[in-house]
């Protein structure tokens, strides 16, 4: 059994019954209460060189995504091109944080990105469902790796997670962190659409972060309910909790959803006034998203121009 | 309005809420503002939303999602939907010429005329929508063996600035020659009299008008018109509604994307139109067609 959780928490995880124990024994969530808290946060105002921060900081977190049966290598070139110099008109425009793409198309995404700092993440064990075999969702993990993927995008095995198989969940997290190695961080994608309560986000979030996953991620994008604020501010104040408990900082990513600036900004005030600003640099949060991006870059040149910008000004992806 | 409160003392009077309309839908302006608007007398009216520029930004949103459908409509089509704005109207008539007489200080009689202008206005439009073309496209005769064709194109999102004065009849003068070619329209109020466009917007809710195609703002024109004029998100603009000053610091906001610009010119809004509103705002397609070497009677096609 691999013994991937921190050395506090280590015998919750020494059997399917300790874990069980463990993840029930957590706090309830007050689903009025943190629905009302992130409904709170979200008006904020934010305005002038706050919003010109804010929407930097946002750029340079997103995961440029395409996660479509359609794409092609040309189509992920564009992508990385987009992702290294998001709006050519203005230099000043940082990068993006990484592309996200499927595992085939890692080499692809690694020759459009060279020689800057953006990832290449590629999402693996069978995304979006999650069903099939581990020595195949393992398999996908290492080919991945083996391109070049710097992050990997996993998903959780939502049919054992809502069976109550916890160790089962747990182990299959482990095994595919011990086959990304020690160049490939590990991002958990829960679904949190299918996980019906806030108690079970709460549950996946601790059993992820015991894994060893580096960051937790929402959703897959592919379902109705993806990230809202209330679930993400679940999954920080979790993050919060577990680096108080064990010193490991791991890292949040909303996907599916957020579309455009204003919404990211009161992600961005979620993330601050819940964790703090360690989190508040692309190395701990992210924002899977596709079309986010142009809606940033309008904003961008709106704030820097004084005029409102259109869908002209940035590229069709 | 008050002389009939009193007849009917037993009865609260409902005050009707004049909202913006956006989309397809009536809010209140995001600002949460309004103004106050009085007949000609300088007796209250309403109160309106005063609109911010936000407003104006979302109406252009709005407009840009709307352009898609309405310009790849059948020109058939959008004439049988500018006829019902007619139609509709033609049953809110009396409302009409209450709003117009006490808007513009009119008689009776008087704003009659206008709404009867107004309505008829609608129906010689919707005929126009699918003759256009013909009037102002066609075939070329080309020095070459060529079928040459050039056909007239809606330009995108137009801001209207409405006249000032003619709060009704000039109104629906600006508005529908645009959303006739397949245009869709940012329209400012007059600032003084805005009623009768807001009211207008109920028409047009409930004439198979797609949402979006006309959005109605009310407030002070130049502080609406001056975000319009610089968003790059808008193709053209109509002054009409701006005086001189205003005109000419629109129009220089306006160039920086080369924006189709309508300057203002005095007009008699109970002349027949010509075709100069309608084809103010159309761009010219051509197309070059290879016909293969020409016959010895000189044409192939």
């Amino acid at each position: 059994m691999p013994t991937t959780a921190p050395a506090a928490l280590a015998d919750v995880t020494a059997s399917n019954s300790t874990l069980r124990r463990f993840l029930h024994g957590l706090p309830g969530v007050d689903a009025v209460g943190l629905e009302a808290r992130a409904a709170s946060l979200g008006t904020r105002s934010i305005k002038t060189t706050a919003k010109a921060y804010a929407l930097d900081l946002a750029i340079s977190m997103v995961d440029l995504t395409t996660l479509e049966g359609a794409d092609t290598p040309g189509k992920v070139r564009a992508l990385g091109a987009k992702a290294v110099r998001p709006d050519p008109t203005d230099r000043t425009t940082p990068a993006v944080a990484a592309v996200c793409v499927y595992p085939d198309m890692v080499a692809a995404a690694k020759q459009a990105v060279a020689g800057s700092d953006v990832k290449v993440a590629s999402v693996a064990t069978a995304f979006p469902a999650g069903r099939a075999p581990l020595s195949v969702k393992l398999a996908d993990v290492r080919e991945a790796v083996a391109a070049g993927a710097d992050e990997i995008d996993m998903v959780i095995d939502r049919g054992a997670f809502l069976a109550g198989d916890y160790l089962k969940v747990y182990e299959e997290i482990a095994a595919v962190k011990e086959a990304c190695g020690t160049k490939a961080r590990l991002k958990v994608i829960f679904e949190t659409g299918e996980l019906s309560t806030y108690d079970n986000i709460r549950r996946a979030s601790w059993l992820a972060m015991l894994a060893g996953a580096d960051f937790i991620k929402t959703s897959t994008g592919k379902v109705a309910v993806n990230a809202t604020p209330a679930n993400t501010l679940l999954m920080l104040e979790a993050v919060r909790d577990f680096r108080a408990q064990t010193g490991v900082q791991v890292g949040v990513k909303p996907a599916g959803g957020i579309r455009t600036a204003k919404d990211a900004i009161k992600y961005l005030v979620l993330v601050n006034e819940t964790v703090g600003e360690d989190w508040l640099d692309n190395r701990w949060f992210r924002f899977g998203a596709s079309s986010l991006l142009n809606d940033l870059l309008m904003q961008r040149q709106k704030l820097a121009t004084g005029r409102y910008s259109g869908p002209d000004y940035v590229t069709v992806d | 309005m008050s002389d009939k409160t009193e007849k009917t003392a037993s009865r609260l009077p409902v005050f009707k809420t004049y909202k913006l309309y956006i989309g397809g839908k009536f809010p209140r302006s995001e600002s949460g503002r309004v103004y106050e608007v009085t007949d000609s007398k300088g007796n209250w009216l309403a109160n309106v939303p005063l609109s911010s520029r936000k407003d104006a930004r979302d109406a252009v949103v709005a407009a840009r999602k709307a352009f898609g459908p309405w310009s790849g409509a059948t020109a058939y089509n959008r004439g049988q939907i500018l006829y019902r704005v007619a139609e509709m109207l033609e049953g809110r008539r009396e409302q009409f010429v209450r709003e117009v007489a006490d808007a513009e200080g009119l008689s009776r009689a008087k704003a009659a005329a206008q709404v009867d202008a107004a309505i008829d206005r609608w129906v010689w439009y919707a005929g126009w929508t699918d003759k256009i073309a013909q009037v102002v496209g066609g075939g070329n005769p080309v020095a070459g063996p060529f079928f040459n064709l050039s056909t007239p194109e809606p330009t995108g999102v137009v801001a209207v600035l409405a006249p000032q004065e003619s709060s009704f009849l000039g109104l629906v003068s600006v508005i529908a020659p645009v959303i006739a070619t397949g245009n869709t329209a940012v329209v400012v109020t007059s600032e003084k009299a805005p009623l009768p466009a807001l009211s207008l917007s109920e028409v047009l809710a409930t004439s198979d008008l797609p949402g979006g195609v006309v959005n109605i703002l009310s407030g002070r024109t130049a502080e609406i018109a001056a975000p319009l004029a610089a968003h790059q998100d808008v193709n053209a603009i109509d002054l009409t509604g701006a005086d001189e000053e205003l005109a000419r610091e629109l129009e220089i906001a306006a160039a920086d994307n080369l924006k189709r610009v309508l300057r203002p010119q005095p007009v008699d809004y109970f002349a027949t139109p010509g075709t100069e509103r309608l084809t103010a705002f159309l761009e010219t397609k051509t197309v070059w067609h290879p016909t293969g070497a020409l016959g010895a009677s000189g044409s192939s096609y």
